[in-house]
């Protein structure tokens, strides 16, 4: 029997064959495959989601919609209104009967679709351009061009841009335009987006890429945008592509409420606020606009959701 | 955290003037007689503009005419409506239904979304969780109006389950039905952002050490994987109040809640711009307080703050 | 008595990705006797932490046990059950982490995490009987405030008083075994001497039987009876901790024992033979008799290029320099504090010191990136408080930095090519043929293939990403490189690697060198000679023999004292 001295008895040297354990080349260099990036990955991983084609073709095809209305219906959407056919079920030439006025709601449907982009995408380049500038210059330079850049947007910030935009609307009544409308939104929309572009710059600046790059003599406004800004503003291109759902959901609501745009301009919003009044009797009026402005959105936000999924490593090791 | 406190007091200073600053200018700087504009071809009654032309104190300049206007926020003046009634007499109507909505609509909001939030990251990649995600990206798209006369439709006339619109007084019961419309899209938002939070806590360092120790996944999901993750959701409760707001103004309006949102709704449906104005204002300085509560709460949350 | 403690079989783990199955730990066997210590060793990568957290069935996200078997006094953890290893984990096995940033919930008070822990393995019940036993267990971890302290939360808490509180966590319960998983890389070197010192005491007070994992041969040789080096997730050799450091058998354990620098004795010695160097490191045993010639040779050639470089004026001359930072509500914090130095052309002067001694101010202030509040700063004949503009672009071609982080030092967006060459673009030297031509004699001379040329940083190891970092810092040929703790995060054979690629291009290019670390270890191999930084003030300046062989100041030799394995004797 062994006794309580056993553990002090000499261990043996255990030494492994060489033949199982072969040496590698320390730190050895491969270079198989294709140079890959964030970008390049990104792409990638894109292109194998069927997530990112379905949302990319629903897309395209609502942009074709507005940019060819007349490829898809012959009907004017304001002309031919017959108060006779007020609130009609579908007849030949009609799929989805009539609005309240008589007129053809595929028509005006498919008319709306340029509006509702339109105003998604004047907003967002907005939205975009002010919240890189601000974003961009509050977290390079920080101090006090952050202090007053960041305090401008807190102040934007603290009014919810749909009911900034309610006010803006109300006063200029008699200016109402997708212009008009896209600023009113835009104007107070922009802060989310320079909030997020300023706190990854604030990550990316202090990063030793940008002291090294300081060090060699490239000037401050050049590592900005050749450095920190890229490497920063893949959070913005998600946002960017979420608010133009955002955009699309703010114009029809402020259609909805009647302080959006005039009736004589195509809006899904407007549709379906004259569609209310006979929500109990004909809601198929109310529903088709309603069915469209949804599936624009979700097309955004699908898309906005996978490019998330690919850009941010963090997204993706949830999945 | 009294020091905290008394910084977050001070930030918010610039921000309120700035803020009511900024809803003046957009209305009495644009060009033209703001009055007429805001009225726009809606004349009221007589009595009613010279009212206006004093309370606004027209005949100052720009900047005298703001100060006014801000000496009158603070002494809780809001002004009169379209109808010549004081907007203070209004708002003590309709804020304890709006108050009711709101609390019932982030309670429904919090318990769903952080509960689904929490199954579906503790099951990431499970059929719960792919089917929350689905539904989540889908009650996202939907705005508000759309949700709301859906639901006003079917479960309301249709099914008959709530009653379509809110009867006098506002009873809890009838409430139901909005408040829920008014919580689904901030309950996608939330249990996305909870299963996010769940993901990433449960992956920390400090999960791993507390199982170490020995504790049990039946104590470390609430005490240390759900109250960390918490701090992100309680954040965004701050953004998600703006939402909510807007979200009131909609769904009041569609359910005829006798609230500050229908006020609100049927101002601007009529067009009446002073009404409008004020009530945007008090509702923009509502959203400011809850921000600097739960602001002062995140603090009380995540100790690295408090005695920062 | 008989039965080992744990006895680990033929252990395998794997880990589910997306491109397959990854086999981490590849048939792991080892015993523990009661009492005992095991280090086990290996880079990163090599399955260490793997096996040690397979033992505790805490493998991160699709890690599992795949083979093998773990007996913990007969019974097989790789079969128990979710709860009989809550039973286990506490009680048996205690746990001890790597970063005590991390391993603490911030939102949760410290006393709070320590009372749960014992509670949990019903240690004490009754608030007032587990509160006293957690002001026991931390101050027997040397937290001597503990009652004072206990309502506090871990960012109240410094580095190493937060592993005390991890140290004292793991051992609540009085486990039979330990497992300490690189329990100190995170903390200075004084810091982690004194918390090993501890841990190793404690131990031995409890008779906890320790695992112990570490990266650092010479810690693991000096803190546990035996050793086990790991290798791709094999075991290559096994024994009696200086037994296989003294005579170490597989040619892998051969390779870590001579790059591990706090077991090196000698400078790099570059110049004339690189093939000198080269054995240096291997420490081959079949060459080991020729290298012996070549090393009086190289070491004579060194001391005449240090001669010759006495005669030419400095490449940098420090004078009094002092950065003072203001920080809000607490006064002024003097960063820098008269601080004076001189470095030769062609020779290396090392900057060391703990975290917080103003040892990287330094840097940032001759690198002109942060201004000194007093003090002169005169490189290559010119002040550099006078210099802007102009002046100061063409200076920076002159000096060179590299830093720290692999992951943080080249912009990830940016391919191999255009990084290299971005200081070419910016000084506007040459055409854009001629670049192209310089970017390939770069890659040559930090030995990377030219076909990394349109490749992208994430796609390099660390080591490759430092070498890319050098070869920027080296594109505009200045005279001065300023190594920020360049090699810090590397492994060591990379390390080694990197420190000899210093050496040779120093030698082949005339560079000056700063070279700032926290690591007194690597100062040896790499340095002529060595200003100690404590507090932001230069306690000792020599040469580096002086340093080493005969240190003046007590904090020099508290710092020497805690390189790890410094005082095991090596074989002939």
């Amino acid at each position: 029997m062994p006794d309580q001295s056993s553990s002090k008895l000499p261990i043996e040297h255990y030494v492994a064959p060489l033949e199982e354990t072969k040496l590698e080349a320390i730190d050895s260099v491969k270079t198989e495959g294709k140079p890959s990036n964030l970008w390049i990955d990104a792409w990638a991983d894109l292109r194998r989601r069927p997530m990112f084609w379905i949302s990319s073709a629903l897309i395209l095809i609502i942009v074709f919609i507005a940019l060819f209305p007349g490829l898809f219906t012959n009907e004017p959407p304001n002309a031919n209104c017959l108060l006779a056919n007020s609130n009609g079920a579908p007849v030949a030439g009609h799929p989805l009967g009539f609005t309240r006025q008589g007129c053809d709601v595929w028509s005006r449907i498919v008319h709306g679709a340029g509006t509702s982009l339109s105003v998604g995408i004047i907003v967002t380049i907005l939205v975009f351009t002010l919240g890189v500038i601000f974003g961009a210059f509050a977290g390079y330079y920080g101090g006090w061009t952050d202090g007053i850049l960041s305090r401008v947007g807190d102040i934007f910030f603290s009014i919810p841009y749909i009911l900034a935009a309610v006010v803006i609307m109300t006063v200029l009544a008699n200016y109402r335009s997708v212009w008009v409308i896209s600023l009113a939104i835009g104007i107070f929309a922009w802060p989310a987006t320079a909030r997020v572009l300023r706190s990854e710059i604030l990550r990316v600046k202090n990063s030793d890429f940008v002291t090294a790059a300081t060090a060699i003599g490239v000037s401050r406004f050049k590592i900005l945008w050749a450095h920190v800004v890229p490497n920063s503003i893949a959070p913005v291109i998600v946002i960017a592509t979420i608010s133009l759902a955002g955009a699309i959901v703010a114009e029809a609501t402020l259609s909805f409420l009647g302080v959006g745009l005039p009736t004589n301009i195509m809006s899904w919003g407007n549709d379906i606020a004259q569609a209310q009044t006979t929500l109990r009797t004909a809601p198929q009026v109310l529903i088709y606009p309603s069915i469209a402005l949804s599936l624009t959105v979700f097309s955004f936000i699908m898309l906005g959701e996978v490019v998330r999924d690919a850009l941010d490593p963090k997204a993706r090791a949830q999945r | 955290m009294l020091w905290y406190t008394g910084k977050r007091l001070l930030q918010i200073i610039p921000v309120l003037l700035g803020a009511t600053f900024l809803i003046y200018f957009m209305v009495f700087s644009m060009p033209g007689d703001p009055i007429a504009a805001l009225f726009g071809d809606r004349p009221p009654a007589p009595g009613v503009i010279e009212q206006l032309r004093e309370q606004y104190h027209l005949n100052e300049p720009f900047i005298v005419q703001y100060f006014y206007y801000l000496a009158g926020i603070f002494q809780g003046d809001f002004g009169v409506t379209y109808s010549g009634q004081p907007v203070n007499e209004v708002l003590a109507r309709t804020f304890p239904v709006t108050i009711r909505l709101a609390l019932l609509a982030i309670f429904f909001e919090m318990i769903a979304g952080i509960s689904v939030g929490l199954i579906s990251g503790l099951r990431k990649g499970g059929i719960f969780d792919a089917t929350g995600l689905g539904v989540s990206l889908v009650l996202i798209s939907l705005p508000i109006f759309v949700l709301g006369f859906v639901a006003q439709y079917f479960m309301g006339i249709q099914w008959g389950w709530f009653s379509p619109t809110v009867g006098a007084g506002a009873p809890t019961q009838d409430l139901i039905l909005p408040a829920l419309v008014l919580a689904t899209i901030s309950f996608a938002q939330i249990s996305r952002l909870t299963r996010s939070s769940v993901i990433e806590t449960q992956g920390l360092d400090f999960v791993r050490t507390a199982y170490s120790k020995g504790l049990s996944g039946k104590r470390i999901v609430p005490v240390h994987i759900l109250r960390n993750s918490l701090i992100p959701v309680v954040t965004y409760l701050g953004t998600d109040f703006g939402t909510l707001l807007v979200g009131a103004t909609v769904t009041e309006g569609i359910f005829n809640v006798p609230g500050v949102g229908r006020t609100l709704y049927q101002a601007v449906i009529r067009g009446e711009g002073p009404t409008v104005v004020s009530f945007v204002t008090i509702m923009v300085l509502l959203y400011l307080i809850v921000n600097l509560l739960i602001d002062l709460l995140y603090a009380v949350l995540d100790p690295r703050i408090r005695y920062a | 008595m008989s039965t080992p403690l744990l006895q680990v079989k033929d252990l395998e783990v794997a880990f589910r990705t997306q491109n397959g199955v990854v086999q981490a730990v590849r048939g792991v066997s080892f015993t523990l006797d009661r009492g005992s210590s095991l280090a086990i060793v290996g880079e990163s990568g090599s399955g260490k932490s793997t096996t040690a957290h397979a033992i505790i069935n805490l493998l991160p996200g699709t890690g599992h046990i795949s083979g093998g078997q773990i007996l913990l006094d007969g019974e097989d953890l790789a079969k128990a059950s979710q709860n009989e290893m809550e039973h286990i984990r506490g009680r048996k096995i205690g746990f001890v982490p790597q970063d005590p940033m991390s391993n603490l919930n911030p939102v949760w008070s410290i006393g709070f995490q320590v009372e749960e822990a014992i509670r949990a393995n019903g240690i004490a019940t009754g608030r007032k009987e587990v509160k006293a036993r957690a002001i026991q267990v931390l101050k027997e971890a040397g937290l001597q405030d503990a009652d004072r302290r206990l309502k506090q939360y871990p960012h109240q808490f410094s580095g190493g008083m937060r592993q005390r509180v991890l140290i004292g966590m793991g051992l609540a319960a009085n486990p039979q075994l330990l497992i300490a998983d690189e329990p100190t890389s995170a903390l200075d070197v004084t810091v982690q001497r004194v918390i090993l010192d501890h841990l190793e005491s404690l131990t031995r007070e409890l008779g906890t039987t320790l695992l112990f994992i570490t990266h650092d041969l010479g810690l693991a040789a000096e803190r546990a009876e035996q050793l086990l080096v790991m290798y791709k997730g094999q075991v290559v050799e096994a024994g009696p901790s200086r037994e296989i450091l003294q005579n170490p058998q597989h040619p892998y354990t051969q390779r870590l024992v001579a790059a591990a620098p706090s077991l090196a004795s000698r400078r790099i010695q570059a110049t004339g033979s690189i093939a000198a160097a080269e054995s240096a490191i291997a420490a081959d045993a079949a060459t080991a008799a020729g290298e012996a010639i070549d090393l009086i040779a190289t070491a004579e050639a060194r001391a005449e290029a240090l001669e010759a470089a006495a005669a030419q004026p400095p490449a940098i001359v420090v004078e009094n320099l002092t950065k003072v930072f203001k920080i809000r509500g607490s006064g002024d914090f003097k960063a820098v504090d008269d601080v004076s130095f001189q470095i030769r052309r062609g020779t290396t002067t090392a900057l060391v010191g703990e975290s917080g001694s103003g040892k990287s101010t330094v840097a940032k202030m001759l690198l002109k990136l942060e201004e000194a509040t007093s003090g002169k700063i005169v490189v290559g004949g010119k002040d550099l408080a006078s210099t802007s503009g102009k002046e100061l672009f063409a200076l920076r071609s002159r000096m060179q930095p590299v830093f720290q982080d692999p992951y943080g030092s080249l912009n990830p967006l940016r391919n191999i090519g255009n990084t290299i060459a971005e200081p070419l673009q910016t000084h506007k030297v040459g055409t854009k043929a001629s670049r192209r031509e310089r970017v390939f004699e770069l890659l040559d001379q930090v030995s990377l293939p030219r076909t990394l040329l349109g490749r992208y940083p994430n796609e390099l190891s660390g080591g490759q990403r430092q070498r890319i970092a050098i070869a920027r810092a080296l594109a505009l040929k200045p005279e001065i490189v300023i190594l920020d703790e360049a090699v810090s995060a590397l492994d060591v054979l990379v390390q080694a690697q990197i420190l000899r690629l210093l050496a040779e291009l120093q030698a082949e290019l005339n560079l000056t060198y700063l070279f700032i670390t926290h690591d007194l270890a690597v100062v040896r191999v790499i340095a002529d000679n060595v200003c100690v930084m404590q507090k932001g003030r230069i306690v000792e300046a020599a040469t580096t023999d002086e340093v080493f062989g005969s240190p003046k100041e007590q904090y020099t030799r508290d710092l020497l004292a805690a390189i790890p394995g410094a005082n095991i004797e090596l074989g002939a």
